[in-house]
């Protein structure tokens, strides 16, 4: 880095007497526009976000976001995000749940386990699992994850963990919110699993040759050297994939079932702030709803920015406390 | 020998035993991981591939959407391929140079302090949810020109651009000083150097980088939603009209109540994910050729 530093000065101190070259300064503020404009463009977003719930931030306020109700009907509207906030919270904490440990398992496979044949293989077949439209994975939940869920799944799961409130009586919907669960968990454990992939492989051979060394099995190895080594990106890996899944509106749109109501058993339907302005906004029938649907957008994006600034912070602390490295 | 003793041999045999009992216990468990990760993408692709298959054919490709049509008239889903591509090509002619600029200025000019708070909006920018981005565009747009391609070509082009951007920056960092200081050293301005020597050595990651970016934003459904989403029947080629793409139509082939409109979805779908794993896998292998032609220039 030492070099290109040296570099980057020169031309800002020309030598005495020479011209600034135009080209130079076109290019440099050509780029530096360009800079700027991405940092306007964030602004921009919030800015406009705002302005859109306006209406409704001025007429419910704060509170918008812990009140459970949701009545567009004209002449009696209504609105509250409690609910929505509920869903998202329980479908996202639900699949982060699920992914987690399976990633994990799939990265520590890639990494460590796999024979040298298949390795190449399972990572492709991971990253195009990643690479499958949302659009797809809903469509796929409604028309053939939904119906076995609620013939096969539901009922044992009730039979079998019915004391835990939120596996209750099965509903007759396939479209429910742990039918939402396991598309978001499909759709996050590829991204998980494929930072964690990276993190693993770059812990130094020198350490975990050291501790097979020492005579340590694979899974001690894995759980002394690999895993410590590598804690603070994996667990911005987990904050990244809850980020994403709080923010999927489309797959979850499709299969959550839209109702907009608080309700512990995960059998029944339920909405999320993204699946409700994904469903409701081209169709708002008032000013209110539509501005009351903005106001979940601003929600949404305020929540994935301090997930996406905490990830980085941990990532940042993370390498700090090893040294330096990169 | 008395029995006591025996024990005591017997216990770090037992131990390890335990150890490698937990061992292979973990790493069956990580073996079922993977397992069921690749048959989650088996069943997905396996349905998708199963249902549309029956749908293609050459009128599905080649006829356009009607509504209100009786449902024996053959329809295809012609005018939302032509609204993805003209739509997306936009997005990506909008992102690319931008994209571009903002690598430039990160790797080559930026000091470290402002190069971090660039990267940083970057990840925020990436962040952002995609129906949030639909809502900005929407407020930006959309309420004061109405939909149109344009507005839904931008949308996606704001979620290309922190794409693009970072893939750029990361192959310019790849570039060896070496070739910098040659150019700078045989006098030429920087601006040469940076566009001239600089820049074409990573034409290869640059094009990965775009598409990826192109097979990720091709199947976006969400920013498209209040953008360019009501649309005229028939093909329309002109941006400045809504235009139909393929992810919104399978989100509304969903949602009715037709089989006949499910078997179109499935087929959508079909081509969708081939479209994505056929740019995926282009990427790989400009990605492959990118990084052994900077390996060779650096030497």
């Amino acid at each position: 880095m030492t070099s290109l530093d040296v570099s980057t000065d020169a031309p800002r101190r020309p030598f005495e007497g020479r011209r600034v070259r135009l080209g130079d300064l076109i290019l440099q503020g050509a780029a530096g526009i360009a800079a700027l404009g991405a940092l306007v463009l964030v602004g921009l977003i919030v800015w406009k976000v705002v302005q859109g719930a306006r209406l409704s931030l001025s007429t419910y306020g704060l509170p918008f976001i812990w009140h459970n109700i949701w009545n567009p009907v004209l002449g009696h509207e209504s609105f509250g995000a409690g609910s929505l906030l509920y869903g998202t919270v329980v479908t996202s904490f639900g699949a982060l749940f699920l992914a987690t440990p399976i990633a994990l398992g799939v990265a520590l496979f890639l990494s460590e386990l796999a024979p040298p044949g298949i390795r190449g293989p399972v990572t492709a077949l991971v990253e195009t699992l990643a690479a499958i439209p949302s659009v797809v994975i809903g469509l796929w939940g409604l028309l053939v994850l939904a119906p076995v869920l609620r013939d096969h799944v539901d009922p044992a799961l009730h039979t079998g963990l019915g004391f835990i409130p939120l596996f209750g009586p099965p509903g007759s919907y396939g479209s429910n919110v742990l039918t939402a669960i396991v598309v978001l968990t499909i759709m996050i454990l590829p991204i998980i699993a494929s930072i964690s992939r990276e993190l693993f492989l770059s812990v130094p051979v020198e350490l975990k040759e050291g501790a097979l060394g020492l005579g340590t099995t694979r899974w001690e190895m894995i759980r002394g050297v690999v895993l410590p080594y590598s804690r603070g990106g994996v667990a911005a890996a987990i904050i990244l994939g809850f980020g994403r899944a709080i923010g999927e509106a489309i797959a979850v749109a499709l299969v959550i079932g839209a109702v907009t109501q608080i309700n512990v058993n995960v059998f029944n339907p339920g909405y999320t702030l993204a699946g409700i302005i994904a469903n409701n906004y081209q169709g708002a029938s008032s000013g209110i709803e539509l501005s009351s649907l903005v106001y979940c957008a601003l929600i949404l994006l305020v929540f994935s920015i301090l997930v996406n600034l905490f990830a980085q912070f941990i990532v940042r602390r993370t390498n700090r406390r090893l040294g330096g490295r990169r | 020998m008395s029995a006591a003793d025996a024990r005591v041999l017997q216990r770090p045999h037992d131990r390890l035993r335990r150890r490698r009992l937990v061992n292979r216990l973990l790493e069956l468990l990580a073996w079922l991981a993977a397992l069921l990760a690749v048959f989650f993408l088996g069943v997905v692709l396996w349905s998708v591939a199963r249902r549309g298959a029956s749908a293609l054919n050459l009128d599905f490709l080649l006829k356009s959407q009607q509504s209100f049509a009786p449902p024996n008239v053959e329809q295809g889903l012609a005018n939302a391929f032509v609204g993805t591509f003209v739509i997306v090509g936009l997005a990506a002619l909008m992102a690319l140079p931008f994209g571009i600029l903002i690598a430039i200025y990160v790797n080559e000019y930026a000091p470290r302090a402002i190069r971090s708070v660039v990267n940083l909006t970057l990840d925020v920018l990436a962040g952002v949810p995609a129906i949030v981005i639909g809502i900005f565009v929407f407020g930006l747009i959309v309420i004061a020109h109405g939909q149109s391609g344009y507005a839904g070509a931008f949308a996606l082009a704001v979620l290309m651009l922190p794409f693009v951007a970072r893939a750029t920056i990361e192959v310019l960092a790849l570039v060896p000083d070496s070739l910098r200081e040659a150019a700078l050293g045989v006098g030429a301005p920087r601006w040469r150097a940076t566009l001239g020597i600089v820049l074409p050595q990573t034409i290869g990651g640059v094009l990965t980088g775009a598409t990826l970016a192109v097979a990720r934003v091709a199947g976006e459904t969400a920013p498209l939603l209040f953008t360019s989403s009501l649309v005229a029947t028939g093909t329309q080629w002109d941006p400045s009209q809504p235009l139909q793409t393929v992810p919104v139509a399978i989100f509304e082939l969903s949602e009715s109540a037709e089989p006949a409109d499910h078997a179109r979805a499935w087929a959508a779908a079909l081509v969708l994910i081939l479209f994505v794993m056929f740019t995926s896998l282009a990427a790989r292998w400009l990605a492959a050729r990118s990084r052994r032609k900077i390996a060779r220039a650096g030497r």
